[in-house]
């Protein structure tokens, strides 16, 4: 758990495996959930805003775009090695 | 006699074109009472029976997030359609597969449709038909209704589930002992008031999870029914809702 950090913390191109979602508004939670931000699921930073905010996240093959207000609730650690 | 099926699942994985395919011009549009979604209706006629068919929002589950969403819930719960189809995207099987357990929790007379087989072949997406149906306790088809592969199979699947040839037992999340136990009490509650026309299970779930909207629509359930059987006893479309 030593490099778990939030989300929008990651570089482009980064791969990480989500550890917690932490989101206190329990419709986005789920919302986000539903899409895909799972414990455990793959994801990819695709893209970032000029400003850094918003972020594009690859999940599941669909690419979901997130403000730092829930993307800073969402950890993850990096996947180093990629089997594909 | 008219048996239903509803059509469910995430939005962009060809529930529409599904539903064109089943129901050809025989189609109704129109709102759901009081909401500004879509609702879509048709008719498909099997070499045996006669179907209604529903096109239910594309959601990405049925939880009461939206507007879409409470439609596609309210009306697995209580409108009770004959076969809850789910369809799902071949090629992005794993998110997809949420809203099929949440179908399964709430329902046993589910089949899964596993559509855009011909895009996920494309992609050397191989996909264990046999494997899912069993795992999930229901009947699973691959289909593509764009290009018009396994219509016939399902068309079979949804005649002999009608026909009772089909016995399905719908996999059903176990969460921990803790949510278990609560469940539990939950239910035998929930079956006090409701009988059996209702999934207890899948009503204490959503009692814990503080889902307050469906509270509103059970109560507004119970006030109607005790409502229409007072003002006209076994009135028209009594068909459903057997307490």
């Amino acid at each position: 758990m030593l490099d778990k950090k939030p989300i929008y913390q990651f570089q482009i191109g980064d791969r990480i495996e989500i550890t917690s979602v932490e989101i206190r508004d329990d419709v986005m939670r789920r919302r986000l959930l539903d899409l895909g931000f799972v414990p455990g699921a793959t994801i990819e930073i695709v893209q970032k805003s000029p400003l850094g905010d918003p972020i594009a996240f690859k999940v599941f093959n669909t690419t979901i775009a997130l403000r730092k207000e829930e993307s800073s609730f969402i950890y993850a650690k990096k996947v180093h090695k990629e089997v594909v | 006699m008219f048996h239903t099926i509803a059509l469910a699942g995430n939005p962009n994985t060809g529930k529409s074109t599904l539903f064109n395919l089943l129901t050809g011009l025989k189609q109704h549009t129109g709102n759901w009472p009081g909401k500004t979604v879509l609702r879509a209706e048709g008719e498909l006629k099997t070499e045996k029976h006669v179907y209604k068919v529903i096109d239910l929002p594309g959601t990405y589950s049925l939880y009461s997030n939206s507007a879409d969403e409470e439609v596609a819930r309210d009306y697995i719960i209580f409108e009770k359609p004959d076969i809850t189809l789910v369809v799902v995207d071949a090629t992005s099987l794993e998110r997809n597969l949420n809203i099929a357990l949440q179908v399964l929790e709430m329902t046993d007379r589910a089949v899964l449709c596993v559509n855009l087989i011909d895009e996920a072949r494309k992609r050397g997406i191989h996909i264990d038909k046999e494997a899912l149906s069993k795992q999930l306790g229901i009947p699973v088809v691959l289909i593509s209704a764009r290009e018009k592969i396994g219509i016939i199979q399902l068309l079979k699947t949804i005649d002999r589930m009608i026909e009772g040839k089909l016995i399905t037992k719908g996999y059903k999340i176990k969460y921990s002992p803790q949510i278990e136990k609560k469940i539990k009490e939950l239910e035998s509650e929930i079956k006090q008031i409701f009988g059996d026309i209702f999934p207890a299970r899948w009503i204490a779930l959503r009692i814990l999870d503080g889902d307050k909207k469906l509270l509103e629509s059970l109560k507004a359930y119970i006030q109607n029914q005790q409502f229409s059987s007072e003002k006209h006893p076994s009135a028209q479309g009594g068909c459903c809702h057997g307490v």
